[in-house]
This record gives structure tokens, C-alpha cells and sequence, in this order.
């Protein structure tokens, strides 16, 4: 190989907690080369952002302490001084961030913000800077992009502010370029974009990159070779190739083993549970297989019919109604008891408020829903109670769902107790019962969600959901915010309840991977309605619709040997924001299979 | 992979049961590491017992007439009265011992003080959570209320009700919740309308879990927070309030004293060069709320979410 742009040895990195010095980063070494995209992959807490901060002097000197080398343009950069490193940040080395919210100032126009740093580093005159700004837009395709230099950064979507953050990280014109989790943020089709783009400009520019993520699949698009961190250790180096064909550390895997691959599924018409690696063998388990638990000869569990919700967005001092957000439109689906359904989409696309509106956490506006064969939407209050018992929801954020001031013992019994399931000193027993079979300790009981890592905070919400014995679970991106191999378990443990209780699961989530490896349906839903709806097998291998095939090509295959240069068109996400006197038109569907619908445009 | 991978603290497995600690605990043990806290926790705690133990504390039962001689008026600090008592910090126009009278006034502002704001947390409390719960034309009609509440000063309001109702002890802790409630509605509503946004409200109601519940077990006590920086800040208020009306002369009652009113009887001695009569007085009103705010402004760099850990 030849000299390396930046080379790291022996970095290790600790930080002051409370009066100990904690190690987060031990002894990590490796390269990277001229025009080489080097991918550090990593679960939370892996240590993974700490080296990026690290490299780039980032860290606050007061609590922090970096040790080893970092060799860039031949300067120990942990030697030099922080004005020469000022220099050296933003200009020899770019990085961009993972929310592209909120690392442009909202109050400043995207122009300014652009020439600053031309100005700043670069000495050049504002009409000069101006020019230049136009000229960075283009580079990362932005359309009309002297016309939007004097818009904030508000009238931007997350996909285009991120390429606004490449813009002015690429202004100066940089060697390396760091990126930390850039994609994480965005949906799947503007992911696939960006990465698009940076391997684009990779080429274009020359540059080199440091891509820090924990997604497998983006590591196997964008990546030459790849590092992986696993508590602080780089645990293995590798070639991408060669760590994706023959991973040697027990950790990679089982990090590859509870990657879902898109397309892994062919020829399955059942879910399949994620294989286990036996952490101290290295050895791959064998997966057991899933029952069939559909019940195909009793009533659907639920049953939904032309469901709308809208959500009327109102202006002016008599608040009058200018437009309406059409979350759903026209939804209709069954559900199956034993039979899980999953709603797939990206962001805005009405999945999320359908889940809601079932269980009436939000109101909808016309359509019937029924649960066990109850009308839900003109339920009163206290028949509502049951049949919210009959359908619990799980959501996304295993944080936020969970009472930060109650005990979880206490959230889990409370529920029982309010619904007269049982008395107290009963509830407490299935407390232990169910913490158990959700892979618990019933000991835990007594403690806060704080002490909880997040997988654990899920199960705990699992087995919450459990304590009314529904027979229908919403599980509304429950798994998302999981690192995979936490998500691998999490999944796992929903196949067993749903064999062990025949639950009918409504999957809502945008992971089309993980989506291919637990349904036995699939819905998927476009600006507020379903554009497709069929068996998973059905779907996966003969999609229909375009908006299907869209969404297929852009997930990232966690298989470098599968790469392909890919057509990915650059268009934005749709809002479903229409005016007041919008009328949705009428749909009609076709059928490609047995049970298999698309709709016609 | 038989564990979690995330970060926190490792959990796994049995082991014996251990009662964690609650975040209320926390509060307290990080108040108690804090050194100007607790500074003002020592002082705020010696005003106390001080005041709730004036009668045994106290030199001289200030109220008792007996007790008191008309030739010991006005004594500078340090003197020594004709029946051999020496008088601390001096003497009041009357011939009472100052110390004592402070004592006593104490007691009458600290009651004054917690009560009001005690009851008025509660009322504002409930107010604010229901409005913010129900939202709608019920939300804005309570807001509005509030929103004209807090445009009168306070003051006013109290000596038009205090006007009205006439003096005493009673009165002015009515007066004083009529003034202060509407800081509290305003406070917890705007804490628990984000936390109804919250997932954990949804799983509530997802639970079918009935709406008190949902209000002041799940929803209350992570609104606490805030209210409990407004609270300490309002009881250093209403101590002040509660001062300034008697010494304006319509609070309290003569017969029943407090460091308003006794700053408000050394007044018209102040340029005679009897300072003493309103200093002290003065000088322990001060004390008392700078020691209040004190734990107040700690409070608030504990309980603030973003603060460093």
C-alpha cells in the first residue's frame, strides 16, 4: 500500500466520569489510504464516535484524555497546538454529522452559511465566495442551486440539508473527509442517495474517508476496508470482502449473523428467527424453526376498512383551516390472529398514525375498525377499556415509553391491577412471571428504567404489554432504535410469544430487511395509503408497484460480493400536505397473486 | 450473544433483590453534596426552628405586657434594661426586646410563607394539569384567566382583597394564594402538555389505564421538577409579599407581628439615628431569603436535565 493519509496507532482515549478516569477507546490502530473509504462499524457505546472525536481534537481537554499517535500530512496532530489544529479542522479535514437538523444554524441562509467558510478559510471576496457556494451546491446536486443560496435551512428535507452539510464540509477542499453516521437519520431512498453522492464525489474530488455507522449494509455498499470496534477494541481489520466472507472474531460474527439481508428469505414463506453466535465458541447455533401460527379458520383479529385521518392545520388569528395533512387515506387490512402484518414506509407515510388510529391514540376521521370483531370507533369509554386490552401497542423508543419515576414492577402490575386481572399481591407473582418469559430476572422489579440498557427496556415494555394477555400487539418501530444484534434477540423473543400465544403482530416499521424476515404479510404504504398489499414472499420477490421496487433498491445488502451500481433516482420524499378542498381520487386495485394487490396509478 | 451490548449498567442475572433508589432520593443526596445549598439548608433550617421554637428561644415573651417596661423604649444594642436583662440587639419604641420580637415575628412570616405557597402549589398544580390534559376550549379558557391574573401585580391584587376582606392571619394567606397560584398553573402546564406528548403517556392510554392515574401518577410527579424550583422561589416571594403589606400597614394585625410589620414600626425612628429598630428586623428578612433562594437556584442546576453530568 502506499503512505497513508492518516495513520492511527495505539490510540486510546479515556474519560473523567464522576473522579475515575473510564477507558473508552484502547489501543486502536489502523490506516487509512489515499482515496480509500475506511468504515469503522460498531454497536452503542463501541467506542466508534470517541476515535472520530479523538482524531479530529474534539473532545473537551478538561475531562478527557487522548493518548497514541494520529499521523496526517506528516504532523502528529495530538502534538500540535488547537490553533494550529483549528487550521487543520474544516479545512485538511472535513466531517459531517449524523442529524442534519441541527448541525446548520437555523436562523442563517444557507449562503451565508456556505461563503462564511469560504471567506473564513479560504480569503476569498464575498462575490467570489458567492459564486464558489453555487458551484458546491451543484457538486452535490442540488437542483436550482442559485436560487436556493437564500433560503434557512427550514425549507429544507433532511436529505438535502445533509448534502448542504457536505457542501460546506467539501469547501475547503479537504484530504479526509470524517463522516459520523451521516445516513442514520435519514429514510432508506435518501440514504441511498447520499451514498450515492459521497462515493460520487469520492471519486470526483480524490479524498479519502473515515465512515463511522452501525449499520452492516452500508459498510458492505460504501466501504474498501472496514474496522470493527466492539468495547473500545478494534477487534478486527480487514478488507471489507474478507471480513464479510470470513469473519475470524466471535464478535463479527455474531454482528453479520444478526444482520437481516434483503433477499435472504427467498423461497421461505414463514418467519425465520435470527441465528445465534455462541460468544465464547465462535460458533454459529442452529436456527430452530417457526411453527405455522397463522389461524386461517377463525375471524381476522383485526379489521380494518377505508380508515382516514387527517389532520387539519390551521392559520390566522380565527384559525381557519388552509390545508389538511392526509395521514391516511383509504387504508384498508385484515389480521389474522397468529399472523403478523407489517406496514412498511418512510417517514411521513402515514404507518406510524394507522397504528394510532387503530387503538384510537389519535382520532380518525372515517373507516371502521374492528378488534376481535368490536367496532373500536364508535366504542364509549368503558368498552374502549376493553378492547384496548385486546390490543396493546410497543413503541419505538424503549426510553421514552417507560415512566422515568415508576418502578418497572410497578408499571407492569399496574395495568393488571386497574383491569381487575388480579389482586396485588397476585399481580406482583406475574410481574416475576412475565419479566421471566420476556428473558428477565423477576428481581428486577424493583428497579428504575434508568439501570435498563435499551434492549432490556424493550423487553421490560414486551412484558408490559403482555400483562392484559392481548391477543393483538401494534409494535410501532419497536426495534429501531436497537443495535442489531439487541434487535436480533428482541426479534426473536416476539416469534416465541407469537408461538407460544398465537398474538397477531401489526409490524410497523421502514427496515425492509427486518420486515422480510418476520412477516407473513406485508403492506406497504406511500403518502397516507397503501400502494401494495400481499404475502411477504409475494411482495419481496414479485413487487408490482414502483414505489416497491424504489424502496427495494435503495436497502443497502450487508454483502460487498452483491454490490451493484444501482439507478437511484434523486427524488425527494412527498409530503402529504394538500389544500383545503383537496379530494383524495379514487383508487383502484389490481391483483398480481393469491391475495396480492397493488394499486393502479 | 447472550447479553446486551448497549451501554448502562449490566443487570443481568438474579442475584438478591435491591431496592434502587428513587429519583426523589437522588434529588435530595445531590442537594445535600451541594455546599451553597446547603448553606442555605442550615440557615433555612435554624430560621425554623428558631421561629417554631421562639417561646423557649426567646428572652422575653415580647407580647406579654407584664413583662414589658414603657422606660426601656428604644435602648440601643448591648444595653442593659432596669430590671437587669440585657437587651442584644436593642429595643422597639414599646420597650421590647428586639431579639425576641423577631422571634416571634418570624414565626408569623415563615406561616405565612409556606402555607400560602403550599396551598397555592396544590391549587395552581391541579389547575394547570387539568387544563393541560384537556386541552381545548377548557385549556384556553384557564389560561386566559391566568393570563389576567399575572398582568395585575401582585400587590395590587393583594391590598384590594386584603381592602375587602380586612387583616388577620387568615386573610392575608387567602390573599396571598389568590395572588401566586396562577405562577404554578402556568409553570405545570407548560411541563405537562410536553409530557403528554411523551411515549409513556401513550402506553398509559394504550393500557386503557383511567385518566386520574394517567394526570397524578404518571404525568404529576415528572412535572415535579420545575414546580419544585418555582415553589422554594415563590415562598421567599410571598415572605416578602407578606412584609411589605404589614409594612404598608394592612397585613398583619399588631397583635400578631411579623418582620414587616416591625421593620414598618422602627421607620419613623430611622432618621433620629434609631437604626436598630428597623435593621435587625430587616437584616433577618434578608438573611431568610437569600438563604431560600439559594437552595432555590441549586435546586434548579440539579434538577435541570441538561446539565452536566
Amino acid at each position: 500500500m502506499t503512505t497513508p493519509i492518516l495513520s492511527i496507532s495505539n490510540l486510546s482515549t479515556s474519560f473523567r466520569v464522576g473522579g475515575e478516569w473510564r477507558n473508552v477507546v484502547h489501543d486502536v490502530s489502523f490506516d487509512i489510504g489515499p482515496k480509500e473509504t475506511v468504515a469503522v462499524v460498531g454497536e452503542s457505546g463501541s467506542g466508534k464516535s470517541v476515535t472520530a472525536m479523538s482524531i479530529m481534537r474534539l473532545l473537551s481537554p478538561g475531562n478527557s484524555r487522548v493518548t497514541g499517535r494520529i499521523d496526517f500530512e506528516g504532523k502528529n496532530l495530538l502534538d500540535l497546538p488547537l490553533e494550529q489544529m483549528q487550521s487543520i479542522r474544516g479545512n485538511r479535514i472535513g466531517m459531517i454529522f449524523q442529524e442534519p437538523m441541527t448541525s446548520l444554524n437555523p436562523v442563517l441562509r444557507i449562503g451565508q452559511q456556505i461563503t462564511e467558510v469560504l471567506v473564513h478559510h479560504r480569503g476569498m471576496s464575498q462575490s467570489q465566495a458567492e459564486a464558489e457556494a453555487v458551484r458546491l451546491l451543484e457538486k452535490v446536486r442540488i437542483p436550482s442551486a442559485k436560487s436556493r443560496l437564500n433560503e434557512y435551512p427550514m425549507n429544507f428535507s433532511g436529505g438535502m440539508r445533509q448534502r448542504v452539510v457536505i457542501a460546506i464540509a467539501l469547501a475547503c477542499d479537504p484530504k479526509l473527509l470524517i463522516a459520523d453516521e451521516p445516513t442514520t437519520a435519514l429514510d432508506v431512498t435518501i440514504q441511498a442517495q447520499i451514498l450515492e453522492l459521497i462515493k460520487t464525489l469520492q471519486d470526483e474530488e480524490g479524498m479519502s474517508v473515515l465512515f463511522i455507522t452501525h449499520d452492516m449494509g452500508v459498510v458492505a455498499e460504501i466501504s474498501d476496508r472496514t474496522v470493527v470496534m466492539y468495547r473500545g477494541d478494534a477487534v478486527e481489520t480487514g478488507t471489507t470482502q474478507e471480513i464479510f466472507a470470513g469473519a475470524k472474531h466471535p464478535y463479527t460474527r455474531a454482528l453479520l449473523s444478526a444482520v437481516p439481508q434483503l433477499g435472504s428469505m427467498t423461497g421461505l414463506d414463514r418467519p425465520l428467527r435470527f441465528p445465534q453466535v455462541d460468544m465464547a465458541s465462535g460458533e454459529l447455533q442452529p436456527v430452530k424453526p417457526t411453527a405455522d401460527t397463522v389461524k386461517r379458520d377463525v375471524g381476522p383479529i383485526l379489521k380494518v376498512d377505508k380508515l382516514v385521518t387527517r389532520f387539519d392545520i390551521k392559520k390566522g388569528f380565527l384559525r381557519s383551516t388552509i390545508g389538511r395533512i392526509h395521514a391516511v387515506e383509504g387504508v384498508s387490512l385484515e389480521l389474522k390472529q397468529g399472523e403478523t402484518l407489517s406496514l412498511v414506509g418512510e417517514s411521513g407515510c402515514g404507518k406510524s398514525t394507522t397504528g394510532r388510529s387503530i387503538i384510537r391514540l389519535t382520532d380518525a376521521r372515517s373507516g371502521t375498525i374492528e378488534i376481535d370483531g368490536k367496532n373500536v370507533l364508535s366504542a364509549g369509554k368503558s368498552q374502549l377499556a376493553g378492547i384496548r386490552r385486546e390490543a396493546q401497542m410497543i413503541f419505538q423508543d424503549p426510553f421514552e415509553s417507560l415512566n422515568p419515576r415508576i418502578r418497572i414492577g410497578d408499571a407492569i402490575a399496574e395495568p393488571i391491577v386497574t383491569h381487575g386481572l388480579a389482586g396485588v399481591a397476585e399481580a406482583k407473582e406475574r410481574v416475576g412471571e412475565l419479566l421471566e418469559r420476556v428473558g428477565l430476572s423477576a428481581s428486577m422489579a424493583d428497579r428504575f428504567p434508568h439501570e435498563f440498557s435499551g434492549g432490556q427496556r424493550q423487553r421490560v415494555c414486551i412484558a408490559r404489554a403482555l400483562a392484559l394477555e392481548p391477543k393483538l400487539i401494534i409494535a410501532d418501530e419497536s426495534v429501531s432504535a436497537l443495535d442489531v444484534s439487541v434487535k436480533a434477540q428482541v426479534i426473536n423473543l416476539m416469534l416465541d410469544l407469537q408461538e407460544k400465544y398465537g398474538l397477531g403482530y401489526l409490524f410497523i416499521s421502514h427496515d425492509m430487511a427486518v420486515v422480510e424476515r418476520i412477516s407473513h404479510r406485508v403492506a406497504v404504504m406511500y403518502l397516507g395509503e397503501i400502494v401494495e398489499i400481499g404475502p411477504r414472499q409475494a411482495v419481496f420477490e414479485n413487487p408490482q408497484h414502483d414505489y416497491t421496487k424504489r424502496l427495494m433498491a435503495a436497502v443497502p445488502i450487508a454483502d460487498p460480493s452483491r454490490r451493484q451500481t444501482r439507478r437511484i433516482s434523486n427524488d425527494e420524499i412527498k409530503s402529504p400536505f394538500r389544500a383545503a378542498n383537496y379530494a383524495p381520487p379514487k383508487r383502484s386495485y389490481e391483483q398480481a397473486g393469491e391475495g396480492h394487490f397493488f394499486q393502479l396509478a | 450473544m447472550s447479553h446486551d451490548t448497549n451501554s448502562a449498567t449490566s443487570v443481568h442475572g438474579g442475584g438478591p433483590a435491591r431496592r434502587s433508589r428513587s429519583p426523589f432520593r437522588q434529588m435530595i443526596t445531590a442537594l445535600l453534596h451541594d455546599k451553597l445549598a446547603l448553606i442555605g439548608i442550615v440557615m433555612v433550617s435554624i430560621f425554623i426552628l428558631a421561629a417554631v421554637f421562639s417561646p423557649l428561644t426567646a428572652p422575653q415573651d415580647p407580647y406579654d405586657l407584664s413583662q414589658l417596661d414603657i422606660l426601656d423604649g428604644r435602648l440601643p444594642p448591648g444595653s442593659t434594661s432596669v430590671n437587669g436583662m440585657v437587651y442584644l440587639i436593642g429595643t422597639d419604641d414599646q420597650g421590647r426586646d428586639l431579639l425576641s420580637a423577631i422571634l416571634y415575628g418570624l414565626r408569623t412570616s415563615i406561616l405565612v410563607g409556606i402555607s400560602s405557597a403550599a396551598i397555592a402549589l396544590v391549587i395552581g398544580a391541579s389547575i394547570g394539569l387539568v387544563s393541560a390534559y384537556a386541552g381545548g376550549r377548557l385549556d384556553s379558557f384557564l389560561m386566559r384567566v391566568v393570563d389576567i391574573q399575572l398582568s395585575f401585580p401582585a400587590i395590587l391584587i393583594a391590598l384590594i382583597f386584603l381592602a375587602i376582606l380586612g387583616q388577620g392571619v387568615d386573610k392575608i394567606i387567602l390573599a396571598l394564594i389568590v395572588t401566586q397560584w396562577a405562577y404554578y398553573a402556568r409553570t405545570i402546564r407548560g411541563s405537562a402538555l410536553v409530557e403528554r406528548k411523551r411515549a409513556y403517556v401513550d402506553a398509559a392510554r394504550s393500557m386503557a389505564l383511567p385518566d386520574r392515574s394517567i394526570l397524578f401518577r404518571h404525568i404529576l410527579p415528572n412535572c415535579l421538577p420545575p414546580l419544585i424550583v418555582v415553589a422554594t422561589m415563590r415562598v421567599a416571594y410571598a415572605i416578602m409579599l407578606e412584609a411589605t403589606l404589614s409594612f404598608l400597614g394592612i397585613g398583619l394585625p399588631v397583635t400578631e407581628p411579623s418582620l414587616g410589620l416591625l421593620i414598618s414600626n422602627g421607620f419613623e425612628y430611622l432618621l433620629s439615628g434609631d437604626y436598630w429598630i428597623s435593621f435587625f428586623p430587616g437584616l433577618v428578612l434578608l438573611l431568610l431569603i437569600v438563604a431560600i433562594n439559594l437552595i432555590g437556584d441549586e435546586l434548579r442546576d440539579i434538577l435541570n436535565p441538561r446539565r452536566e453530568g
